[in-house]
């Protein structure tokens, strides 16, 4: 609901030529093992005060109309969607830049953390995330 | 003074809880109380870890950042999330 929203609130609006979309999607292995599934932890109050400080420094580096980032938590399994990072800009440069800068830095400072569920039975914490540059 | 304390993810089950409250005597909180110092009251460790994370007041900081009554502490691993 907060997608359809959002992207309705950009119809009408003609300063943008650029969209840059990210979506996370869950795998079926991590690390050589068979994966069933994840749940999603995190910390509320933080989360949305991290992300707005992320997307206030992609702000300020480049000249963005609008940003929208979805997360889920809880109970996710393979194929699904984890996170999506939308960015909408004057040009393509600034759209695809910022829009890596935003999920980059989520990874790095948005508290979420994964615990996989594999297929063997046994649960594990993801320790740290895979390097994105 | 009296701090919030939060645990997240495989710490909060290392731990076996998700918090604390740490109240602390005025006597005591005469000298400043440092993150640290709140890490070894609340969870009876010795040691600082490395790789955690801690947050005041839901922004990052750092073990030796000096804490206010009322104050909402996070320690948490590294995130994993995206």
């Amino acid at each position: 609901m907060q997608a359809e929203y959002q992207t309705q609130s950009m119809q009408g609006q003609t300063k943008y030529g650029a969209t840059a979309n990210f979506v996370g999607t869950m795998r079926d292995f991590n690390e050589g093992d068979d994966v069933q599934s994840m749940t999603l932890e995190h910390y509320p109050a933080m989360t949305e005060k991290q992300l707005n400080i992320i997307v206030d420094e992609a702000s300020k580096k480049w000249p963005l109309q609008n940003t929208l980032i979805i997360h889920r938590v809880g109970e996710i399994f393979p194929a699904e969607s984890i996170v999506l990072v939308a960015v909408w800009s004057a040009h393509r440069g600034a759209a695809f830049d910022a829009c890596r800068f935003i999920m980059e830095d989520l990874k790095h400072k948005a508290p979420f953390w994964k615990k996989e569920a594999l297929t063997t039975g046994n649960d594990r914490w993801v320790e740290e995330n895979t390097k994105g540059y | 003074m009296s701090i919030k304390v939060l645990y997240f993810a495989s710490l909060r089950e290392e731990i076996g809880r998700g918090g604390d409250v740490v109240d602390i005597s005025t006597d005591q909180s005469s000298h400043s109380l440092s993150v640290e110092q709140l890490w070894v009251n609340s969870t009876g460790q010795t040691h600082f870890p490395d790789n955690l994370l801690v947050a005041v007041n839901q922004e990052y900081t750092n073990p030796q950042a000096l804490l206010n009554d009322g104050d909402e502490v996070a320690f948490f691993p590294p995130v994993t999330g995206g």
